[in-house]
């Protein structure tokens, strides 16, 4: 029987409403009397050597404010990078200087070179068109192989070469790996590309910074899913400036899916301009510059090896990876293709000898960073293809060889450092097995067939680290921030809650569920309680929402926090019912003596705590506690995905006709939320796999700069999804037993439907290996037909 | 945007002496020119916007049968009100865009711009529509003259479009998946003196009536009298897309399905 309120229950999604109506307050909606507008002038070119920026015909133009250039910015600091990776030497990763604005050279389509600052936009934008550029143009870097070789040209000219750092993990002696792959009954090897992808949050990225001369404090607007961090790291790295004298508000935020998580030039800039002009700055990013300015995703090039014996037992398992890094160093965009990805190559398999090598480079394009599953997915796709091609190749059944190598004891330390605490990957196969009617695969080809079409049926499994992150651990790893998160909660005295939360809600329903949990510890109704988040004047020091931590690691210290309130209110409660403490029980709202019929319910307990007449001496009035919460280990949801396809031969074109997805997240708190977040990933995984493609041509231009070219998934290139999350195994070491569900359709979908294309193309004769993402028209016939 | 001048004429000859005025420009349904405006890539002093003369809204059936679709009028309109007398030429400016578009884009407009992967270029063209200006008429033969090149004149106005309805049509239009445009649509028309084949989306010429298909269609009308004929790639457009040798291959099969259909 599903409940219809607190944990468990799919309580509608409150801050819907707002949505739905136009009534939300996004960054844009924001305006500050007597604001200025800026303009950045960005380089159309992807690498060249900056010899003057003449501003002086500029300057004069009506509405110009101020100009500022590169020069502005000497003495500045640059965009930190917030997690130092240490290469397979031991010595540091390559860390090159990001500047607010272009200084010495353009390193790629959409560098921004200047700021005008001007009374209106229009302004803005005539005045940078009579900014006089001279740059000289310079090769563009863009081949991840021919960067890496000695003599390329370099992108960043201070830097011994473009390798950013030269990375492993895993086994370490090669002579070792070697010897496995030389004595295994078969080895399977596929070259992949994880395309780059841009990830097109619905609203683009906006700031809006103001400075009061009379306070000397700042107030920066930013469309970010993170404001505490943007505040560190703009004010301690970037600008130098006093936390406590900036305030960082992030309102409604429509979508981040990653992107949104690190600290840009742009927020930086006008919070320094805002000061400078003595003026409120501006900026509303188009979409043209979304494409050419927030940090893109994915874009590795691997060869992925598996080693299996006379048995198929996996061995060993191998991959080398080019990962690009772009341009400059985004936030975490270090983090990415190593402790991210190279941890996860164990995936659901018990595979002893694993190395994983790792290549970072720096390239001419858009910086590349987190992008919803952020490493994992490009981990997932490698694991899974060369799966499915070793079944091919073995002619064997694809879900029995994953069967037959599944981790089936917990804890289970890998063989690239990460620990297991729980999961059950036969159970969430059999779900997925009776959800996705596989049974009735064979029928469903026939009835294709007979349209002459070609059905595939791909399968994979998933696992995914979340719930980020232990800073002990992540300390370790080079992570230059803590990864704890933080609640207060904040008890009115009618009763009310206001939870005040360090991860922001942007899409994923924090202010319907995070209540849901604590209305339910306590028993009294959801709507009396509200979350608070997004503004560092408001809300405790936490990280913010990404990697799947919200509910996992903010929602852990929400609970630790809630416990607070209840022990203390448990004190009043025996005060006022002369009883002793340990004889108070909470249920339903109300505080009752265990085994009798006196109570004092939540209210009157409230109530008390700050009207004080009648209460404990020894206690402190008011009910507010806060508690800092960071994990002992990482989360670890996993799922076997079932996606079947038809393939038009004649044409190539790919229709999704079936998807199932079966997950672990652990235990649910709201069950429709996940079903959506679920939905959400599945549909960007699908938009990889199928459609989406940032592509560069040989000079560094953007060829897929807007949605002219750039195919984002609609809603009829989906299918309706059928979602299982009733293989639970709740997390270990979280109050809550949550795992996190925000990436996993993200991670868990694009193998599926690239293993299931091919399988219809080999069902229909054809011998295909591999198709790189997106799977287009083109693509598919090319292959059937090459 | 760059500033400019509005005017909204309500009669042709107004328009047409606004159009004589220095870089003015006609504006349609601004689903092209308003996105390039804002990227400031033109620069008209004034924009002539045709969409308040009434004269050239609406579709109606000539005392020859033909269908005269106003310059003006929107492909949701054409969609809805040729369903009846022409409905492939129906479901072609059904298939444009999304109900946004085809609430603002015109016929006018979209012939006018000729964009190499516009439907209507296609559906003029495989129909033998006439083109009529407020100065002439030109038939489809003659109008499109490359990618985003007409016939049309400077400060010529697009007034209706008069289609012959033929016995059977049908446009077979394939996606490019980003912008949704035709990758490669056929539009096919089987009149009694002889079957027309437009191809849009596929040439770095712009639309093109494929006349080998058409000839083998006026021998046996049926969809293996194409097999065997194939488009030279070398003229096809190759992007990110498809390449010429696919885009070549697709022209075949979308001519295959709209015979199919038509049969």
């Amino acid at each position: 029987m599903p409940k219809d309120s607190g944990i468990g229950a799919s309580s509608k999604r409150r801050e819907d409403v707002r949505f739905l109506t136009g009534a939300g307050n996004y960054t844009d909606d924001i305006n500050a009397r007597g604001q200025a507008y800026v303009h950045f002038l960005r380089s159309d070119i992807a690498h060249g050597r900056i010899k003057n920026v003449d501003t002086s015909a500029a300057e004069g133009m009506p509405g110009v404010v101020r100009i500022f250039t590169g020069k502005d910015f000497e003495g500045v600091g640059g965009i930190p990078c917030g997690w130092e990776v240490t290469d397979r030497h031991g010595a540091p990763m390559q860390e090159p200087a990001h500047p607010i604005l272009a200084q010495g050279k353009v390193r790629h389509v959409g560098d921004p070179i200047a700021a005008v600052v001007a009374d209106s936009l229009e302004q803005a934008r005539d005045a940078a068109e009579a900014i006089d550029l001279d740059i000289e143009e310079l090769p563009a870097v863009l081949d991840m192989k021919a960067a890496a070789q000695d003599g390329a040209t370099l992108v960043h000219d201070d830097l011994k070469n473009n390798i950013c750092y030269d990375w492993h993990l895993g086994e370490a002696d090669n002579d070792k790996v070697d010897e496995v792959f030389a004595n295994a009954a078969h080895v399977t090897t596929l070259d992949l590309v994880n395309n780059r992808l841009v990830a097109n949050p619905m609203e683009p990225r906006v700031a809006v910074a103001e400075y009061n001369r009379g306070t000397e404090e700042y107030t920066l607007y930013t469309t970010s899913q993170n404001p505490h961090v943007i505040r560190l790291l703009m004010c301690a790295f970037v600008l130098g400036l006093p936390e406590h004298k900036v305030r960082v508000v992030a309102p409604d935020v429509g979508g981040g899916f990653g992107t949104k998580i690190f600290h840009y030039a742009e927020e930086a800039f006008c919070t320094f301009a805002a000061k400078a002009c003595n003026r409120p700055i501006k900026w509303t990013a188009s979409r043209s510059e979304a494409f050419m300015s927030d940090a893109q995703g994915r874009d590795h090039v691997s060869t992925i090896e598996l080693a299996l014996d006379a048995d198929n037992n996996f061995v060993g398992l191998r991959t080398n990876t080019y990962a690009n890094l772009g341009a400059y160093l985004s936030t975490f965009s270090s983090s990415v293709p190593t402790w991210l990805h190279g941890t996860l190559m164990a995936g659901n398999y018990k595979t002893p000898v694993i190395q994983v090598n790792v290549k970072a480079m720096f390239t001419n394009t858009v910086p590349v960073d987190a992008y919803r599953g952020a490493g994992r997915p490009e981990a997932t796709f490698q694991i899974e293809r060369v799966i499915d091609k070793a079944a091919r190749e073995l002619g064997v059944d694809p879900i029995a060889l994953r069967r037959q190598n599944f981790i089936t004891e917990f804890p289970y330390d890998t063989p690239v450092a990460l620990t297991y605490d729980t999961g059950n990957y036969h159970g969430t196969m059999d779900k997925l097995e009776a959800a996705a009617d596989l049974a009735g695969f064979a029928a469903r080809r026939a009835e294709s067939e007979a349209k002459g079409k070609l059905r595939g049926l791909g399968v994979n499994c998933y696992i995914e680290a979340c719930g980020i992150a232990p800073s002990n651990i992540v300390g370790m790893l080079g992570a230059r921030a803590g990864l704890y998160d933080a609640a207060t909660v904040r008890v009115n005295a009618t009763g009310s809650i206001s939870v005040m939360v360090g991860a922001h809600s942007h899409g994923q329903g924090h202010e319907t569920a995070f209540p849901q949990v604590v209305a339910d510890m306590i028993g009294i109704d959801e709507s009396m309680v509200e979350i608070v988040h997004g503004d560092t004047s408001k809300i405790p020091f936490g990280m913010g929402t990404y990697g799947s931590r919200s509910l996992a690691v903010c929602g852990s210290a929400m609970v630790k926090a809630t416990e607070k309130v209840i022990e203390k209110a448990k004190r009043i409660a025996a005060h006022l019912l002369e009883a002793s403490e340990a004889d108070i029980e909470l249920k339903d709202g109300q505080f009752s003596i265990a085994g009798t019929d006196k109570s004092v319910a939540w209210g009157d307990v409230t109530l008390t705590a700050y009207v004080p007449h009648n209460y404990p001496l020894e206690v402190e009035p008011g009910l507010e506690e806060t508690a800092f919460y960071d994990p002992a280990n990482f989360t670890f949801p996993a799922g076997a995905y079932a996606c079947e396809v038809e393939v038009d031969p004649e044409t190539g074109k790919v229709s999704i006709e079936k998807f199932t997805a079966a997950d672990d997240f652990g235990n649910i708190v709201n069950p429709m939320i996940v079903d959506g977040q679920v939905h959400g990933g599945i549909g960007q995984g699908i938009g990889q796999a199928l459609l989406e493609n940032c592509a560069y041509d040989e000079n560094g231009q953007l060829l897929s700069a807007s949605y002219m070219d750039y195919a984002m998934p609609r809603a009829d290139d989906v299918p309706f999804y059928a979602v299982d999350h009733s293989s639970q195994t709740p997390c270990t070491h979280n109050p809550l037993g949550v795992k996190g569900c925000g990436e996993a359709g993200a991670i868990g979908s694009p193998p599926a439907v690239v293993n299931a294309v091919l399988d219809a193309l080999n069902s229909g004769g054809k011998a295909v290996d591999h198709i790189d993402m997106p799977v287009s028209p083109s693509r598919v016939w090319t292959a059937m037909n090459g | 945007m760059y500033s400019f001048e509005f005017e909204k004429p309500s009669t042709i000859a107004d328009a047409v002496t606004a159009l004589e005025g220095e870089e003015a420009q006609a504006l349609g349904g601004g689903q092209t020119l308003i996105p390039t405006l804002k990227q400031r890539l033109a620069a008209p002093s004034s924009l002539v916007s045709l969409n308040g003369i009434a004269e050239m809204k609406g579709v109606c059936v000539e005392d020859d049968g033909s269908l005269a679709i106003g310059g003006a009028t929107t492909h949701a309109t054409v969609a809805r009100e040729a369903a009846g007398n022409y409905p492939a030429l129906a479901a072609l400016a059904g298939q444009i865009g999304d109900p946004a578009v085809r609430n603002r884009g015109t016929i006018g407009g979209s012939l006018a711009n000729n964009d190499p992967a516009a439907c209507y270029p296609a559906g003029a063209l495989g129909s033998g529509a006439t083109i009529i200006t407020n100065a002439r008429q030109i038939s489809a033969d003659d109008f499109f003259e490359g990618m985003f090149t007409t016939a049309l004149d400077e400060g010529e106005i697009i007034t209706s479009v008069r289609f012959p309805v033929p016995q059977a049509a049908s446009y077979q239009k394939f996606l490019q998946p980003a912008s949704r445009f035709a990758l490669v649509g056929v539009y096919l028309a089987r009149f009694a003196d002889g079957v027309r084949v437009a191809v849009t989306g596929a040439s770095e010429d712009g639309v093109f009536r494929w006349s080998e298909a058409e000839e083998a269609l006026n021998k046996e009308f049926r969809g293996d009298a194409l097999m065997g004929l194939r488009i030279n790639p070398a003229n096809m457009i190759g992007d990110l897309h498809g390449s010429k040798e696919y885009r070549a291959h697709l022209v075949g099969v979308m001519t295959k399905r709209a015979v199919e259909a038509c049969v």
